[in-house]
């Protein structure tokens, strides 16, 4: 089984009975930083133990790497406002609650600092533009960041969890099905069948396939968690060996950072215990801020990365060739290509219609329109 | 390097004709320098030797993650 990143698969989760925590002070945090406490805890975002102090967050900014020269590109800060601050100081133990997840951690408060939000909006996102939606969160964070350990004594069942393996859970399955090599694939929408030609591409190389679907927080007129989880459970119920695909979700809240959120990705992929991690055309990316493919050149800077990326470029439906192709195995013209297109299916979803079958499987269409709302209002 | 960074690194020796083969094979690659290869290439040793060493769940937890894993179809 490949090894987590950093050597060790990190558990922060409290060992012991709760400890006592009225005397402590306590602060509500949001839902986006408890899903970072809850990654953190259950080795997701293993080496982190915790949010980055200072000197981490300088060297990730500048290296793309923490300061033991680990590669981490993608800062997981902690903000609070100055003035809610006034009775902490570095030393002291904290509580985090956030009453969504149920959330209640420990943090022992190492340091607090302050950042530069303009430096690092333009190194994470490679612009200050405050339409990039990173780079509005960046400007809108608190004035203090906190860093230090965590500890999570508490968390509560959501909706979705039956599919919410961590990583210690994923590892065991995989060592039970005897995979070795593991490829992961990452969406955030319903399967069409260009998704369905790179899975499988990259599927018959490898042991298993781990379909791990990003869940939370999304925009309006974007396909809902429920949606997107019943349309893959279809398509692994019709179209894949039951033997040799496994879906999982993952919170975690989108960045957009291109390139650097790539590596991110590959990641926590890794620390799920996957050897191998599909990296697509304008990979988290969003707008024009980016390359297409500047998420797969970033690769060359992580050799010792410890998981292998396999890069994706466009793919379509050739009229000519009669089959799913992609770039490098089509020798026909533009004009006889069809694209799949989300944007298209999205449309005839809206009107109540059956998306073709040459873009999407007929079984996944049905069970998208069985849904009265399958967008986010 | 300042004497706070010092404290965090220390010199190891190796042979030069050694050094100078790595430095050219590292040219062109994502390695940075010659330490940041080596680092690379013990860490690497190290972590391979901790194969088996992942906390194991307790006999009742990996009973609840098999019933788990079994309502999932992902285990027979």
């Amino acid at each position: 089984m490949i090894q987590p990143h950093g050597g060790k698969l990190i558990d922060r989760n409290i060992k012991n009975k709760k400890p006592d925590t009225s005397k402590l002070p306590k602060f509500e945090i949001n839902t986006n930083i408890a899903e970072d406490i809850l990654n953190i805890a259950n080795g997701v975002f293993s080496p982190l133990n915790g949010f980055l102090c200072k000197n981490d967050l300088e060297n990730v900014l500048k290296e793309k790497r923490l300061e033991n020269d680990i590669a981490w590109t993608i800062p997981i800060l902690l903000d609070f406002d100055k003035q809610d601050l006034k009775d902490v100081k570095e030393g002291d133990t904290i509580l985090l609650k956030n009453n969504e997840t149920g959330v209640e951690s420990l943090l022992e408060l190492e340091e607090i600092y302050n950042i530069d939000k303009k430096t690092l909006a333009q190194t994470v996102y490679k612009t200050d533009d405050i339409k990039h939606p990173g780079v509005a969160n960046v400007y809108n964070m608190k004035e203090k960041i906190l860093g230090g350990k965590i500890t999570l004594i508490d968390s509560k069942i959501r909706e979705f969890d039956k599919y919410n393996l961590s990583p210690k859970e994923t590892r065991f399955l995989f060592k039970e099905k005897n995979w070795r090599e593991i490829v992961a694939f990452q969406t955030r929408n319903p399967p069409h069948i260009g998704h369905e030609y790179v899975q499988k591409t990259a599927l018959t190389f490898v042991d298993g396939i781990f379909i791990n679907p990003i869940i939370g927080k999304k925009k309006v007129g974007d396909f809902t968690d429920e949606v997107i989880l019943a349309s893959y459970e279809t398509l692994m119920q019709h179209y894949y060996l039951k033997e040799r695909a496994v879906m999982s979700i993952l919170r975690t809240t989108m960045k957009y950072a291109g390139p650097r959120e790539a590596i991110h990705h590959s990641i926590m992929r890794k620390n799920f215990g996957c050897t191998h991690f599909i990296v697509g055309r304008d990979h988290a990316g969003v707008g024009n801020y980016y390359g297409p493919y500047d998420a797969h050149e970033i690769f060359s800077e992580f050799p010792d990365l410890g998981i292998v990326p396999v890069f994706f470029r466009s793919f379509s439906r050739c009229i000519k060739c009669g089959s799913v192709v992609n770039d490098k195995i089509c020798p026909h013209d533009q004009q006889f290509h069809i694209n799949f297109s989300g944007k298209k299916i999205r449309e005839l979803v809206v009107n109540g219609q059956v998306p073709p079958e040459d873009m999407m499987r007929k079984e996944v269409s049905e069970t998208i329109l069985k849904f009265k709302k399958p967008f986010v209002e | 390097m300042s004497e706070e960074e010092e404290k965090k690194y220390t010199t190891i020796s190796i042979p030069t004709p050694l050094a100078e083969k790595i430095k050219k094979r590292i040219k062109g690659t994502g390695f940075s320098s010659l330490s940041s290869y080596v680092t690379y290439v013990l860490r690497e040793i190290i972590s391979g030797e901790k194969e088996g060493d992942e906390e194991a769940f307790t006999k009742e937890d990996e009973k609840k993650v098999r019933e788990r894993l079994r309502a999932l179809g992902y285990l027979e």
